[in-house]
């Protein structure tokens, strides 16, 4: 496979649930060794898009490949060589840490003679050695969800599929995930990570795409999407209720790009504003900025 | 096969094409995860296999056994101990089939961290029924050990008993399957139990002869995959085989061939979106 080939392309990808469209027609090229977010609002097609790329969805329209092969026909060749770390918890309970990893090294087909090795790293990525033999139902959130993310690299996969790596957990745990996905992406494998938390995102992905009903509305590096949907500075006007609406009124007149941020008003691309403009704070544009104006949608 | 890194990956129609439907070492990953369950549960597993057939020896084979003393020329302790194998393996399968499916797939997610795997649907149903069905088979033989202290006889053709229990377990297992698949609720297994498996389990000739039923219910019976089961099972144990005994083996190789794809048809159906 030449090297320029992308790890994942989605031509015109469409999934319907009866009268739903989660995902509506959909195209998306993921370059070999980058981190890619797909960064969007919960119900934009994250996970959806997530399943169809083991088949365990299949679209209603449109072609997908994985790795070079075509799904769904191919897809178990496809699944042999990535590893997918779902949103939620699916870790068999009633096993221990090492129990899983070794049903899961067959699952994979680790030959024989390296399942034991294999074993033993995934348990070096968890950071579980000491709880080997714990059953999972013993373990703490943050120690599952870790062994979730080994239970995917047990067959040192080319391509990893995070789905929300880090939903629900602490930012101790949150921290700790994030540098093993950096450790991965300088090993070279190729991340696809649906998130919808900004920082995750915006610290992880080399690409992020941003996903809103069902399609991806915007691409880039996040500095990109940052300068083109949020400038370089924001300034944010705080003050009571009735000020921010004048203050808004202002600025829809003005058609001044804005949005209304928790107890504060933002003007996006504040660079570019005329004297005129009400007094405020300025700062930097972030991911967060540019998602909002993309999406409409505040996030969490 | 130690897989040296410095050899190149293979092309990549090898690599598809080493992927076979129905490939062992899925099915041996599958499996492996019940082995690991197993090992855990065989004390509870074997203590009711043994419980079980030894109350109906207790209650139908002497309580009734007083009443009854042979039924044709077998005596009725015979009679029961020989029967209940169905059950025992009508139980240990069906069961397993539906609650063990539901669980792993709607509770526990553990399916589709599977699927997620290089392991299809086929695959996963297979295995999962095999080894259950492998279960079934084994403790099928329970009911004749417990029978022996109770005056049966061992015989050689007993052995078989585990192949036929194999193959009827294989087949209420994958019934079990269907149902979960098709089931809204957990609790819709209620209906099937008490509609379905309990009726089947009393009227297969476990402890009375169908062939003193009415006519219309007889014809009923023979639609019984578990009726088949008791009858071979009864002749194989009891050393009186007859050519009907291969028809019924063929009834339920097919009981469990067609049971076993509606499974995974249901299955595949459900599990993926």
């Amino acid at each position: 496979m030449p090297a320029a080939a992308p790890a994942i392309q989605l031509e015109g990808v469409t999934k319907r649930f009866g009268e739903i469209v989660a995902v509506d027609g959909l195209d998306l090229a993921v370059p070999p060794g980058v981190c890619f977010g797909l960064l969007g609002p919960n119900g934009a097609g994250k996970s959806t898009t997530m399943r169809m790329l083991t088949a365990q969805a299949l679209a209603t329209e449109g072609s997908i490949q994985v790795l070079g092969y075509e799904l769904p026909g191919e897809s178990k060749a496809a699944r042999m060589e990535m590893g997918v770390v779902p949103q939620q918890d699916n870790l068999d309970v009633e096993l221990t840490c090492r129990q899983i990893l070794g049903v899961f090294a067959r699952l994979y087909r680790v030959p024989r003679a390296e399942r034991q090795e294999a074993v033993e790293r995934a348990l070096d990525i968890a950071n579980l050695r000491g709880r080997a033999d714990t059953i999972v139902r013993e373990l703490s959130g943050g120690m599952r969800r870790r062994l979730l993310v080994a239970r995917g690299l047990i067959h040192r996969p080319r391509l990893v599929l995070l789905d929300e790596p880090t939903v629900g957990l602490d930012p101790q745990v949150r921290q700790e995930l994030w540098s093993l996905i950096d450790s991965l992406r300088s090993e070279g494998v190729t991340l696809l990570m649906s998130t919808h938390y900004i920082e995750e995102a915006e610290r992880l992905s080399d690409t992020v795409a941003v996903m809103s009903g069902g399609r991806i509305i915007a691409q880039g590096t996040p500095a990109e999407l940052v300068g083109t949907h949020a400038g370089r500075e924001v300034l944010e006007i705080y003050g009571p209720p009735d000020r921010l609406t004048a203050v808004e009124s202002q600025a829809i007149a003005r058609g001044w790009r804005h949005r209304r941020s928790g107890p504060a008003l933002a003007l996006l691309g504040a660079e570019g504003l005329d004297g005129e403009a009400p007094q405020g704070v300025r700062r930097p544009a972030n991911l967060e900025d540019a998602f909002v104006a993309l999406t409409g949608q505040e996030i969490e | 096969m130690s897989a040296d890194t410095a050899v190149p990956a293979p092309r990549r129609r090898d690599r598809v094409r080493r992927l076979s439907r129905l490939d062992p070492a899925a099915l041996a990953g599958v499996m492996m995860r019940d082995v690991v369950l197993f090992r855990r549960y065989w004390k509870a597993t074997t203590f009711s296999s043994i419980v079980q057939p030894t109350i109906y020896l207790v209650a139908f084979g002497v309580g009734f056994g007083s009443l009854v003393s042979h039924v044709g020329h077998v005596r009725y302790v015979q009679y029961v101990a020989t029967g209940v194998v169905a059950t025992a393996v009508l139980f240990s399968s069906a069961f397993p089939g539906m609650f063990n499916t539901f669980i792993r797939w709607q509770y526990q997610r553990t399916y589709d961290a599977i699927l997620a795997a290089p392991v299809d649907v086929e695959e996963l149903v297979t295995a999962e029924i095999l080894w259950v069905s492998i279960r079934a088979g084994v403790y099928g033989l329970a009911p004749l050990v417990v029978g022996f202290f109770f005056g049966l006889r061992p015989h050689p053709g007993m052995l078989l008993v585990v192949l036929i229990g194999f193959v009827t377990g294989f087949g209420f297992c994958a019934f079990g399957v269907l149902i979960a698949a098709i089931a809204k609720t957990i609790d819709n297994f209620n209906y099937v139990t008490s509609a379905v498996l309990t009726p089947m389990f009393l009227v297969a000739g476990t402890f009375f002869p169908i062939s003193t039923l009415p006519h219309g219910l007889r014809t009923i019976a023979q639609f019984n995959p578990l009726y088949h089961c008791v009858a071979v099972v009864r002749d194989v144990s009891l050393n009186t085989i007859v050519t009907a005994d291969l028809l019924h083996v063929a009834v339920l190789v097919l009981w469990a061939l067609l049971m076993w794809r509606l499974a995974i048809w249901r299955l595949q159906g459900r599990l993926i979106d």
